[in-house]
């Protein structure tokens, strides 16, 4: 095939790749590089010296080593698993056309920005001994019935995980699915490879740089898991992440803070690298076509089964724990009613740390729409660059704008506290909350922006450079229209990390702005089952906000996305 | 090779830059949200009439009583939710040299310890002290100054105890009878404040020697262990939520607030206190003595000790006050318990013993 070129062929001038790598550097080094580093270090060398025998003596103690297998372990066999469930849903939402299909599409990313807290509590519900699976079991099976309890076991964390996931893999790997030419397989099928031959030696080698990044992406998500553990694992049970939160949230040893943080850092990297690795050998240029030429309504009997099972997997997984909390939200002391509802939506809070509903969902768009404008510009950027650069300096910096992804947002959370007062005091400014928002949607954007920006020819931009268009204009007439898809699953991705409130933004202080997620967390915070119901109800209203910006996003045109 | 997938190449028409016009008006959306109401953050305006309170995130005060105080004395006050306490403490701790406010609110006994030795507060002896018993008042220095109280208590199923017939326990030592087992939620002390009173009110009870066998036999009565006190509370206690144990560890405030959520005012609160398990938890304010402005947060501690907010916290907050003047409002007179003698523990012993304690509570109870 002689389109399919080697990434490496291409090279940009490098004055101009310089140029555009400029800000994702300073801004990784400035909102991550540099706190961490504070942070670390005042842990590490309090008296200016670095003491190493801290270091040594926190690695060598038996719980920590038992603590860091632990969560080596299951966050590979979390992200096996997403991937195990997710690849077949990536198809599905990607490749067949069927009733539904979009609001399927948008309703496995809604998990992503539900607080964990929420979360879990939804699959407390539906793990322990009164839930739905027991009382089917006993209406099936009677007396004999087992009765499942799952709470406070691993199985439920590994459960929660995918749950928490499995829209990474099917936006990231679906997102390019869509668009591989399905003509490829067909040629292989006409030569007389099976059709799982033609998946295995046409497709999948084509979609290993998206499945490589979402693999990555899941298991720095599950390597840093925090809220998941501590509820649904119970408190016998933790991550890195977890001790590192306990030692300086409540114990204040920086020390050790400083050495498990250090260990996480290490096993990120590490795990960075294999992914390099990984997805060099991936790259291959390839054509891409319009998803809507792609999807076709399911032909064979074993297409229709696969969807079937899919729509029934992403409707228990998924979708339950959604149904609990909507189902919650309507829950009232009298029985089923909107008493919740009407007193999130009407009351008028007093005091002045309460949030009035409208104003928590004006601050959550507004936080939502910058973050992603920023991690849109910033990934855009480095994406570009990836593009255009050589292989060496612009694969580093894919690869340490997922650092943050990996790294305890505690860590990154004080770490702003120590460094960002100067030169000018970031650390109550309402500014910094869509900038740490976007350090951990940037690299979504990269990720999903990279494998369509390397598959575009190179020769369509050298034809339009001969043609007499600037380089600028070249990316706006020839990149973004091609990009535009891609481009909007990022911002959707970027959109939902910042409404969801991830990583370091919990530890900026912003009084006057609180969002949903906040909101939720002075309610849950309080006795009372009106204030449980109203959390629900600002649960639901957050899942459904997402679930309308994501819908909002899927319908938008950028350039003549779709048509070229 | 300029072939397109399907139709022939048309010209698209030029994109709009829409995108960029987004950005820059979300951006100035946040830029007018937070100058035009934080005064926290633009306190280049020198001078009176800004102070910043740093507290932990169940902080509250109405609106009209902050007001007043603002009115009175021309003082702005910003409130700042840190996180939980301990988060609260240590980040206040941990910008000692660049300060994030003026005074923090709601250091309590467990903590008190590390908050004097870091040498966080300076000393102000509010003519307020005068209304607010000796028993409260743990730093003899007054550099902090107690707030409010609340107690650590049991809390139980009216309606579950009732219909299953089950006596109530009167002791601690109880909860290691069979006739309890399966019946308790408690939170892990590591990481939530109640769950740390309990395992103090747990020593204090039976002492430094014997309360790691009573953890044990807990254990063997099949006792669990949550993280925060929500997930106790709500998930696993059967008075309040979906749980399925009558017997939790909340306050003794959480009666009188379970009646005060209702919807409908029921006649006797459905969850009640077991006043033999309290723990006496005191909260504490304190200026900071890095703080520019320390007559006006002089001024705001008098006003946090005086009858007005008193009088406020136990409707916002959940707990008691400790000014003697200040009126318990009547859903408190009512349903809320206030054990006369409620376990205690010295704050400098728990402060020397805490992660002690909490580590060999792990190791006996998770591990």
């Amino acid at each position: 095939m002689t389109n399919v070129r080697p990434s490496t062929a291409r090279r940009g001038r490098p004055g101009a790749v310089a140029a555009l790598l400029v800000v994702p550097v300073v801004f990784l080094g400035w909102f991550f590089v540099w706190p961490v580093s504070a942070i670390i270090g005042t842990g590490l060398a309090p008296e200016g010296q670095i003491e190493l025998g801290v270091l040594t003596r926190v690695l060598t103690e038996e719980t920590v080593r038992s603590v860091a297998w632990f969560t080596l372990w299951q966050a590979i066999v979390s992200t096996v698993l997403t991937l195990a469930v997710g690849l077949p849903g990536a198809y599905v939402l990607s490749r067949l056309e069927f009733r539904g299909r979009r609001l399927l599409q948008v309703g496995v990313t809604v998990p992503f920005v539900l607080p964990t807290v929420v979360v879990g509590s939804a699959f407390l519900a539906l793990l322990g001994p009164q839930s739905p699976v027991n009382t089917a079991l006993g209406a099936i099976l009677g007396e004999a019935a087992p009765t499942l309890d799952l709470r406070r076991t691993v199985t439920a964390i590994l459960l929660a995980h995918v749950f928490f996931n499995y829209a990474v893999v099917v936006r990231t790997v679906g997102g390019l699915w869509s668009m591989l030419d399905p003509r490829l397989e067909d040629a292989a099928r006409v030569l007389g490879a099976s059709r799982w031959r033609a998946f295995r030696e046409v497709s999948l080698p084509l979609l290993r740089p998206a499945i490589a990044a979402s693999a990555a992406i899941v298991f720095l998500f599950t390597f840093t898991s925090f809220g998941v553990v501590l509820i649904l694992g119970g408190p016998g049970r933790a991550t890195i992440e977890v001790e590192i939160h306990r030692a300086t949230t409540q114990l204040l040893d920086l020390p050790l803070a400083s050495s498990l943080a250090l260990l996480q850092m290490i096993a990120v990297v590490a795990a960075l690298s294999v992914y390099g690795r990984l997805s060099r050998r991936a790259e291959i240029q390839q054509r891409l076509v319009s998803s809507s030429a792609v999807r076709h309504r399911p032909r064979t009997g074993g297409e229709r089964w696969l969807l079937r099972g899919n729509l029934l997997l992403a409707t228990v997984l998924v979708l339950a724990p959604i149904a609990v909390l909507i189902e919650r939200s309507v829950v009232t002391a009298s029985g089923y009613g909107l008493g919740n509802w009407s007193r999130l939506l009407s009351r008028q809070p007093t005091s002045v740390l309460a949030v009035p509903a409208s104003e928590a969902v004006r601050n959550s768009l507004l936080f939502g729409v910058s973050a992603t404008l920023v991690a849109l510009v910033l990934g855009g950027l480095a994406a570009t660059a990836a593009t255009l650069g050589r292989g060496r300096v612009t694969g580093l910096l894919d690869r340490a704008l997922m650092v943050p992804l990996g790294t305890s947002s505690v860590t990154v959370g004080f770490g702003f506290l120590i460094a960002l007062d100067r030169p000018v005091d970031l650390r109550g400014s309402a500014f910094l909350v869509p900038l740490a928002q976007a350090l951990i949607a940037t690299p979504f954007v990269v990720r999903t922006l990279l494998p369509v920006l390397r598959s575009i020819d190179q020769r369509l931009r050298e034809a339009a450079a001969v043609l007499g268009a600037t380089p600028s204009r070249v990316w706006r007439e020839v990149d973004l229209p091609i990009v535009g898809r891609a481009l909007l699953v990022a911002a959707g991705f970027s959109f939902a990390i910042a409404v969801g409130e991830f990583g370091a933004t919990v530890f900026v202080a912003r009084a006057n702005l609180p969002t949903m997620p906040v909101a939720i967390f002075r309610l849950l915070g309080r006795p009372g089952v009106a204030n449980f119901g109203q959390a629900m109800a600002m649960s639901t209203l957050l899942a459904a906000l997402t679930a309308a910006a994501l819908l909002a996003i899927d319908r938008l045109r950028v350039g003549q996305v779709g048509r070229f | 090779m300029l072939r397109t997938t399907h139709g022939t190449p048309t010209r698209p028409p030029r994109p709009r830059p829409r995108l960029l016009w987004l950005a820059a008006a979300a951006m100035l959306l946040v830029a007018c949200g937070e100058g035009g109401e934080d005064p926290a953050t633009d306190d280049t305006a020198e001078g009176d009439g800004e102070i910043t309170l740093l507290t932990h995130d169940s902080f509250d005060v109405s609106e009209d009583v902050l007001e007043a105080f603002t009115e009175e004395s021309g003082i702005e006050v910003s409130v700042v939710p840190l996180g939980d306490a301990g988060t609260a403490l240590n980040q206040t701790i941990l910008t000692k040299d660049a300060p994030q406010g003026d005074l923090l609110f709601g250091v309590d006994n467990t903590f008190l310890s590390r908050a004097l030795d870091e040498e966080l507060f300076v000393p102000y002896e509010s003519p307020r002290l005068e209304d607010i018993p000796e028993r409260y008042q743990l730093d003899p220095e007054f550099r902090a100054l107690p707030v409010d109280v609340g107690d650590v208590c049991l809390n139980h199923d009216v309606a579950w105890f009732e219909q299953e017939d089950v006596d109530l326990p009167t002791d601690l030592a109880d909860l290691t009878d069979p006739a309890y087992d399966g019946l308790l939620a408690v939170q892990n002390p590591a990481t939530s404040s109640p769950g740390l009173a309990f395992l103090l009110a747990t020593i204090e009870r039976f002492g430094e020697d014997g309360y790691l066998d009573f953890w044990q036999e807990l254990v063997a009565n099949d006792v669990v262990v949550t993280d925060g006190w929500s997930e106790a509370y709500y998930d696993e206690f059967s008075g309040a939520g979906d749980g399925d144990r009558p017997l939790v560890v909340s306050y003794a405030s959480s009666p009188p607030a379970e009646v005060y959520f209702a919807e409908e005012e029921p006649d006797r609160a459905p969850t009640g206190v077991i006043e033999a398990s309290c723990f006496r938890q005191i909260e504490f304010v304190g200026i900071l003595a890095t703080t520019e402005h320390e007559e006006e947060a002089q001024e705001l501690v008098d006003f946090l000790l005086g009858p007005t907010f008193q009088e406020d916290l136990p409707l916002t907050m959940f707990v008691f006050p400790v000014n003697e003047e200040a009126e318990l409002p009547e859903v408190f007179v009512e349903h809320a318990v206030r054990p006369s003698d409620p376990l205690e523990l010295d704050p400098e012993v728990i402060g020397d013993n805490r992660e002690a304690w909490i580590e060999d509570w792990t190791s006996t109870v998770l591990r």
